[in-house]
């Protein structure tokens, strides 16, 4: 049976409360926004690219605590990376959250703390809904992505 | 003061609590371990003996396709689904079995008015009326008609305690005013709206007047003629009965003047190449097979509803709402949305900060099953200014110990977020 600590992290409540890189970037060249029509959940996210790297990333919006803080994790593991490597990312979460036997990657890091939403179908779109939002900031795609 | 010291005995109900819910077998299941509290009523109602078994006899005993078979089992099953009509009909006091039709259910029921009376009636510039705490199943079929049409949809605004504006609705009103959509009771909010007033006033202005009783039909008596409503939308899954069946009634004058909704088999009475004619009411409106065990199931629904009152039911349920709003007062951080002085069985809230989905989700881990989002009801929550909110609705089964349960649900979701 599924334990709710297994979905509610320490990780998970610190990042709720305290949002990392929460706001607008001054000047944010790719930007989506994201929402899940289910909950409600809304996010914008901001990158600024410069060749091929993701220089600077942030969010804004409001959420359930798991959208909340898989959008400030994201953030935090993303700055740095290239856009091949965000990607392959996405890949490797979508996986890590969908399926049981897809085992968190190395890459993934500190994101692995969301593994537990496997164990919450209903959750999961929570989860996904930054690196969805993420997919079409890369392509600069300006209508919402939406969960649904 | 905690929730379990709060637990007071059940309060006296018109009928036997305990044995009412041994005639629902899911109460039975345990979710996480934990002995399921259902309280996700407005989404869908649980399912008596009485109903299962109704469906289960006409799969054992009647199956066979209606209206048209000359074999006795034919008849047999035409004259059952006949005889549900007429329960449904007596259900909420129709003329005739004419007015009333099977459909799949109250979202149907009003796609079928807005395609077929809306389409064929309304003009450029006409005007229809709905409010804003409609269930958007009584507002997108009308968003589709205005397209096709050119007619455009007036909203009602609600107040802060989710009642009804109707100074709002009498300046609305106006000789471009055709039809009025309006719910008798509000999905995510709980208020009953004043709905013989609002018909009158509709038909003053000369607009017929459609009422969504999906969240009415369990909780109220309907009477479509003392109401005067030109038609009436239910579900019979939020009856306790099976899901893909409901009813529309129209009034006969209406429904003979519009044209048929689907064209198939049993809503003709001739097909040639060169012109078709349709069959009489109701079944000009029930193109193909039907849901005929779904049918008899809500007939069953019926009979229960019948045998254990809903005057008796609805106050059971009011005693609940009572209780859990009372429950209420010793959570600061728990805000009712929608406290309209007329209310039905809905308790919807919001938690400080902490999101419904996450509240949803913990609630789940205990047992309680309650409906958190926007409850199809997007501008309700925009009227509101919040995203989402979490909603237990109470039923004829639930129980004062299950509400303790929500309040001792309630507190640990704030522990866990603490």
């Amino acid at each position: 049976m599924s334990d709710l600590t297994d979905l509610y992290q320490e990780v998970i409540f610190d990042h709720n409360k305290r949002p990392r890189n929460f706001g607008r970037l001054f000047e944010p060249n790719r930007f989506a926004k994201g929402f899940n029509p289910l909950c409600g959940d809304r996010i914008t996210l901001y990158l600024s690219v410069e060749n091929g790297v993701i220089k600077d990333v942030s969010f804004e919006g409001q959420g359930c605590a798991i959208s909340t803080a898989s959008a400030s994790l994201l953030t935090e593991t993303l700055k740095g990376k290239t856009e091949a490597e965000a990607e392959a990312m996405f890949q490797d979460f979508h996986a890590m959250v969908t399926t049981d036997e897809a085992q968190p990657t190395e890459a993934l890091g500190k994101l692995e703390v969301l593994s537990g939403v496997r164990e919450f179908p209903a959750r999961v779109k929570c989860a996904t809904l930054a690196w969805h939002t993420l997919q079409a900031a890369l392509k600069n795609q300006q209508d919402p992505v939406s969960t649904e | 003061m905690t929730a379990a010291a709060a637990t007071k005995p059940e309060a006296r109900t018109g009928y036997d609590l305990a044995r009412v819910r041994d005639d629902f077998p899911i109460l039975k299941e345990l979710i996480h371990g934990k002995p399921l509290v259902y309280l996700d009523n407005a989404a869908t109602s649980q399912k008596p003996w009485q109903v299962i078994n109704a469906e289960r006899d006409y799969y054992t005993h009647l199956n066979a396709n209606i209206h048209r078979g000359v074999h006795d089992l034919s008849q047999r099953a035409t004259d059952s689904f006949e005889g549900a009509r007429g329960k449904a009909r007596q259900f909420i006091n129709a003329r005739k079995n004419e007015e009333v039709i099977f459909v799949r259910g109250a979202t149907e029921a009003i796609n079928l008015v807005a395609a077929s009376y809306g389409r064929s009636k309304l003009k450029a510039g006409d005007e229809i009326i709905v409010s804003e705490m409609e269930h958007h199943s009584n507002i997108v079929p009308w968003q589709m008609a205005c397209e096709a049409t050119g007619a455009v949809l007036r909203v009602i605004s609600i107040s802060d305690s989710g009642e009804l504006d109707m100074d709002a609705y009498a300046k609305l009103l106006n000789e471009r005013s055709k039809i009025v959509a309006i719910t008798h009771v509000a999905n995510a909010l709980g208020s009953v709206t004043p709905i013989k007033k609002i018909t009158q006033m509709g038909h003053a202005a000369g607009a017929v007047v459609l009422v969504d009783g999906a969240q009415a039909a369990p909780h109220i008596k309907v009477d479509v003629q003392d109401i005067g409503c030109d038609f009436y939308a239910l579900s019979g899954h939020k009856i306790y009965g099976p899901t893909g069946i409901g009813i529309l009634y129209g009034k006969e004058a209406l429904l003979e003047a519009m044209p048929p909704y689907q064209g198939g088999g049993d809503m003709i009475r001739t097909v040639s190449f060169k012109k078709t004619t349709y069959n009489v009411l109701p079944y000009k409106f029930e193109a193909g097979t039907p849901a005929i065990a779904g049918g008899i199931g809500l007939g069953a629904a019926i009979d229960y509803l019948n045998e254990l009152g809903l005057d008796h039911i609805a106050s059971h349920e009011h005693d609940l709402l009572e209780y859990a709003a009372t429950l209420s007062r010793d959570i600061p951080d728990l805000k009712i949305i929608g406290t309209a002085r007329d209310k039905a069985s809905v308790f919807s809230f919001t938690l400080g900060r902490i999101h419904p989905h996450d509240i949803g989700t913990i609630l789940d881990h205990e047992g309680i099953a309650v409906r958190t989002g926007h409850h199809c009801a997007m501008p309700v929550m925009e009227r509101f200014g919040i995203p989402a909110t979490a909603r237990a609705s109470f039923a004829l089964y639930n129980t004062r110990s299950e509400i303790d349960a929500l309040f001792a649900g309630i507190r640990k979701v704030q522990k866990v977020f603490a």
